[in-house]
């Protein structure tokens, strides 16, 4: 079953200065439980992409299917994490983590359970009363995805979600996060500038070409570790040599 | 405050078991406050007494510049007539409706325009023009308007403070990081939960200092509105005190308003850090 199908999207955006060409033509779909990577040169419309799935923009020509059903404006199916953690400095983390459901109006007993549980295991239910800023860098980044994770999604985009952190946190969180979404049997799309981190978590990797992003090619990731988590793949025989072909296809010439 | 602290930091250093050095700082930095606070109050005594003795003394004519004894002779007196506290609150309250309404209302209006890029742009010269009319000059408009009442001088006030008030808070609202609003509406979020989840909590900060910046202006807004109406007020007092030449009465109206604002400002101030306890500003 296919959680995501793209089918020939474009992107343009008009401004009085002139039309910015996005994105032309890109095609690929996301079967269920995979986890894809996508990489390109910066501006080439990868966060464009990812607004288009979710609904919160819509593309100038072409069609998004999330399990079948057509995309018109954003959906209860799709969690999305951003750059930036942005919890709220006003509310505390337990109130942080029912941002989404207070906005979906679907702050049930069960679903206040799923945030206890989420919580507990991802070790943050003892500060669930502190403030944001009362933090590290790595918890509060997933304060972001329990209150992503307690809307229920089945798809998760995550658009650079993990820049912010610093390089060991980043690490950890890679595989926190990795786990969790293996876990909980979800589909994700992960948007990424940093080649390393797109090989030991993507099942596939679509490389994007610069302005006007296109899909260039798709790497199939197979990686002979044993104990499949991001940290230990990175020690796989094979990525290095994906690392080269990819770092050639982003062809950034410094 | 820092009697407080002056009876506090000696014990925690002994309890601590704090260096030397740093209880040697501690003293210097406590010396240091001590002394600043005694030069103010003594600056402040030597001039009243200054004051107090060129005026009996004939230097200066205290039918002119009044004098302390006589300030406090007014005060009494205006206690006796059963007026201080009539004059004081009709004053007091005033500003307060002012500058609660000022706050209130620009916000309220802020909202209209972020919501609406239409009316903003549409409102956009006539805010700059409003702006930088002095709002003093409509003064005789409002009387002639309203009548002279208590709500030409409200309406004064606002004149004063409200224009400051919805550019200050739209900009506030327009400063707010697109990601968190974008956050927002991943959720699927309509443009009130916008409204309600992040502009207005991020913005309470931006509010709050609106406020402060308000009650300053209420005050001018409300002296300048009882200058002109004068029925009854501390503005009243000073102008009729002026007009009948008691300058004694002028002098007391003045050195109670600054007392009046003073207090008010502070109330202010312990209000927002009372609410803005968990908002700082670092979002
Ligand atoms: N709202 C907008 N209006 C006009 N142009 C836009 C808008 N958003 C993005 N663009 C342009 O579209 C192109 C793609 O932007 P996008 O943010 O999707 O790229 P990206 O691949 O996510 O970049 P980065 O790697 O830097 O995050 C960029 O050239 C950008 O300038
Ligand atoms: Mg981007």
């Amino acid at each position: 079953m296919k959680a995501v199908e793209v089918h020939n999207i474009s992107m343009k955006y008009q401004s009085l200065n002139g039309e910015i060409t996005a994105l032309k033509d890109i095609g690929f779909s996301v079967q269920d439980g995979e986890f894809v990577s996508i990489v390109g040169p910066s501006g080439c419309g990868k966060s464009t992409l990812l607004s288009i799935i979710s609904g919160l923009l819509s593309p100038s020509s072409g069609t998004v299917w999330l399990s079948g059903e057509k995309v018109t404006g954003t959906s209860g199916k799709i969690g999305y994490m951003l750059q930036k953690d942005h919890l709220f400095n006003w509310r505390t983390i337990w109130q942080n983590v029912m941002l989404g459901l207070e906005i979906r109006k679907a702050v049930t007993q069960e679903a206040k359970e799923r945030a206890r549980i989420l919580l507990k295991t991802y070790g943050l239910y003892e500060f669930k009363n502190r403030y944001p800023d009362q933090l590290s860098g790595g918890m509060r980044q997933r304060a972001a995805l329990i209150r992503t994770l307690v809307t229920d999604p089945q798809i998760l985009l995550l658009d650079e979600a993990f820049s912010a952190l610093d390089y060991q946190t980043r690490l950890a969180v890679n595989d926190d996060i990795y786990s969790i979404i293996k876990k909980e049997n979800r589909t994700a799309i992960l948007v990424t500038h940093d080649i390393s981190e797109s090989i030991s978590m993507a099942d596939r990797i679509i490389v994007l070409s610069k302005r006007p992003g296109m899909v260039k090619n798709i790497h199939e990731i197979k990686l002979s570790c044993s104990n499949r988590t991001p940290l230990n793949c990175r020690e796989a025989p094979e990525f290095r040599h994906y690392f080269q072909e990819i770092w050639k296809e982003l062809d950034v010439h410094v | 405050m820092f009697e407080d602290e002056e009876e506090n930091i000696p014990a925690i250093s002994q309890a601590l078991n704090i260096s030397l050095e740093r209880q040697e700082y501690l003293r210097r930095e406590r010396f240091g406050k001590i002394s600043v606070r005694m030069t103010q109050i003594l600056l402040l005594v030597l001039a009243l007494v200054l004051w107090e003795i060129m005026a009996d003394a004939k230097i200066i004519d205290p039918f002119i510049t009044s004098q302390p004894s006589r300030i406090v002779k007014t005060i009494v007196q205006l206690y006796k007539e059963g007026v201080l506290f009539y004059h004081i609150g009709i004053t007091c309250l005033e500003t307060i409706v002012g500058f609660t309404l000022g706050t209130l209302l620009g916000t309220f209006l802020a909202v209209i325009l972020w919501w609406s890029k239409f009316i903003s742009k549409v409102a956009e010269p006539y805010l700059v023009i409003l702006n930088s009319l002095p709002k003093i000059a409509l003064g005789p408009v409002f009387l002639v308007w309203i009548g002279a009442g208590p709500a030409s001088i409200i309406v004064m006030t606002l004149a004063i403070s409200l224009i400051v008030t919805i550019l200050e808070v739209l900009n506030g609202f327009w400063g707010i990081d697109q990601e968190k609003i974008k956050l927002v509406q991943t959720f699927g979020g309509n443009k009130f939960q916008v409204l309600t989840k992040v502009v207005l909590p991020a913005s309470f900060p931006t509010i709050i200092n609106a406020l402060k910046i308000n009650v300053g202006l209420s005050w001018v807004g409300v002296i300048v509105g009882e200058f002109l109406v004068s029925k009854a007020g501390l503005g009243y007092l000073i102008i009729y005190g002026g007009q009948v030449f008691k300058l004694d009465l002028v002098m007391t109206s003045v050195i109670i308003l600054g007392v009046a604002a003073a207090i008010m400002y502070q109330g202010v101030v312990y209000l927002e850090r009372l609410l803005v306890k968990n908002n700082d500003l670092k979002y």
